[in-house]
């Protein structure tokens, strides 16, 4: 790829990131920060590459285990963020005041 | 697969990361954020099986590997995810942070072994910036991991001349990092990874607990980075998408969660470099206190107008959440204007508490921020601190030389009547004394906060 395009994508997502979450709540400050998390699990995508390229036993087994570590990064960081939003859903009935 | 098909797929991925971020940063629309991340996290990975990348064929090679590691993912992560308890959540996220970090140097090892010498320079630079960040992220979640789960001291870990070995740490660093770029070969590059492992280690040490949520958030936008970085690496503008993203949001909120702390990003950052030994805080204090039974506290809150709950983690520890709601349940009933004074940083994270509480189903509206409740505690006449203390310590405002100076706190000393619910005199996370727990309007109940409750709640029905 050019590498004026990977720079041009990579000046305009930072400034996306910064918009995105310019105007949260403390409140939902851990979640967030979960959730982030979760999305750079993505590396996933990598580490399916490189295991794809692998042609040593040792290139194989670090592949290998960073498929692993992502897979946890990933799958487990939207798991937990999903349990703690859900206690953040809207309570309904007329037991509260 | 056409590469156009797979780019154009990699990016509506890319989108539902942007939208998932979005979504997250209001309540209305968090979770289902978090679902959209999810959905873009799936086709990201489902869509790599079916494309052939660069001088490789489909199937993918190792596949049986790759599906395998990817189970054994799947079975390590979702049961930790699920039974972890709410109050050991930011433990799981440093750890989950580290592991993605490690990940990140992991690919860019490998790749590195596989491209040998046909990698370009400016490929080597962003393998030695992936390594780099990927081992420190990699251990210094490590370490807080053990600091939240109190498996080592929570206070900063200060020795002489500390902030000289981590210099040196630093700059053995980058000058292997030269060497890694100018030279090139796989010894160096192990070398490097060993030394941010170890630069990672004294980073995260002289970090003091209040501040560990701080380095979490930091921890997480690097690791952001190093996906982005591995994505110019492997060609893959998802991943750059996807890491700056993050590095950019976690770099902003990192930032906001200071300023809610009163802490400035660079002097936590390098803390590191400017912490010096800690003097031993003053002979342990015999100096009186009034203790009271949870008759004195019952009493106390019958004739009140107005209670402030100000719940901290130690409320989390002891379960108490439900007893806790019961009691302001109670007080409701009696006429008497409950809320809860929510400190931004009260847990262990940002946010930590209003989780905590919502499991508990204590109704949103009675929780009150920070902001809000501080100039009412002049009009309350009993402030229950329960489990709490650093985010009460008037040491914020009054020593300098205090680690959580500069913290905002709930100000409770202007309430009429301070009830504090304490295991023991223990100092908090922070390892501060606290001067408001030998104030003459402070009474105390000693013993764990769900029994003292519990005693607090019967003794409040029988008067």
């Amino acid at each position: 790829m050019e590498p004026i395009a990977i720079i041009s994508i990579f000046v305009l997502a930072v400034f996306v990131g910064f918009e995105v979450v310019s105007k949260v709540s403390s409140t939902l400050h851990t979640p967030l920060m979960s959730g982030a998390n979760a999305i750079h699990g993505v590396i996933l995508v990598g580490a399916i590459i490189v295991a794809d390229h692998s042609r040593t036993n040792l290139e194989l087994g670090l592949a290998v285990a960073a498929i692993i570590l992502a897979t946890i990064n990933m799958v487990g960081g939207f798991v937990v963020t999903d349990r703690m939003l859900e206690m953040f859903k809207p309570k309904k009935g007329g037991e509260n005041k | 697969m056409s590469h156009f098909l797979y780019s154009l797929i990699g990016l509506s991925a890319g989108v539902c990361f942007i939208l998932a971020l979005k979504g997250l940063s209001t309540p209305k629309t968090a979770r289902r954020g978090n679902i959209i991340g999810a959905v873009g996290a799936t086709i990201a990975t489902v869509v790599v099986f079916f494309y052939a990348q660069e001088g490789e064929s489909l199937p993918l090679n190792n596949l049986g590997w790759i599906l395998g590691a990817i189970a054994v993912g799947v079975v390590i992560g979702v049961p930790a995810a699920r039974k972890v308890q709410m109050t050991q959540m930011p433990q799981l996220v440093a750890l989950f942070n580290g592991v993605g970090g490690g990940a990140a140097a992991l690919v860019a090892i490998v790749e590195y072994l596989h491209l040998g010498d046909k990698a370009n320079t400016a490929e080597v630079i962003a393998t030695v910036f992936t390594v780099i960040v990927g081992c420190v992220s990699f251990s210094g979640s490590i370490i807080t991991f053990l600091k939240l789960q109190e498996l080592m001291t929570t206070r900063p870990v200060v020795f002489p001349g500390g902030r000289f070995v981590i210099a040196a740490t630093l700059a053995a660093t980058l000058g292997v990092a030269v060497w890694v770029v100018v030279a090139l070969g796989t010894n160096p590059l192990l070398i490097l990874a060993a030394l941010s492992l170890l630069f990672g280690v004294l980073f995260v040490l002289p970090v003091g607990g209040a501040d560990v949520p701080i380095v979490i958030s930091l921890l997480n936008a690097f690791t952001g980075l190093t996906v982005a970085a591995s994505g110019y690496v492997l060609d893959s503008t998802l991943l750059i998408i996807a890491g700056t993203l993050v590095g950019a949001s976690g770099t902003i909120l990192t930032r906001m969660m200071a300023e809610a702390m009163g802490r400035s990003l660079f002097g936590t950052l390098f803390g590191a470099f400017t912490a010096k030994p800690q003097e031993a805080s003053g002979a342990a204090d015999d100096r009186p206190v009034r203790s009271g039974s949870p008759d004195d506290v019952a009493i106390l809150l019958n004739y009140a107008r107005r209670v402030v709950i100000v719940p901290g983690f130690g409320l989390a520890v002891a379960q108490a959440q439900h007893t806790v709601r019961e009691l302001a349940d109670l007080l409701i009933s009696k006429g008497i204007d409950v809320a809860y004074g929510i400190h931004p940083v009260a847990g262990r994270m940002p946010g930590h508490m209003n989780v905590l509480l919502a499991e508990a189903n204590v109704p949103y509206d009675q929780l009150a921020e920070m902001e809000e409740v501080n100039p009412t505690f002049a009009q309350t006449d009993v402030a229950i601190v329960i489990g709490a203390n650093d985010v009460v310590n008037p040491a914020a405002k009054t020593s300098p030389g205090a680690p959580i100076y500069g913290m905002p706190i709930l100000e409770v000393a202007n309430a009429a009547n301070i009830i504090f619910l304490k295991r023991s005199m223990r100092p908090g996370f922070a390892g501060i004394e606290n001067e408001l727990l030998y104030d003459p309007k402070t009474m105390l109940l000693f013993g764990d906060a769900k029994a003292s409750l519990t005693k607090v709640v019967s003794a409040l029905k029988n008067l």
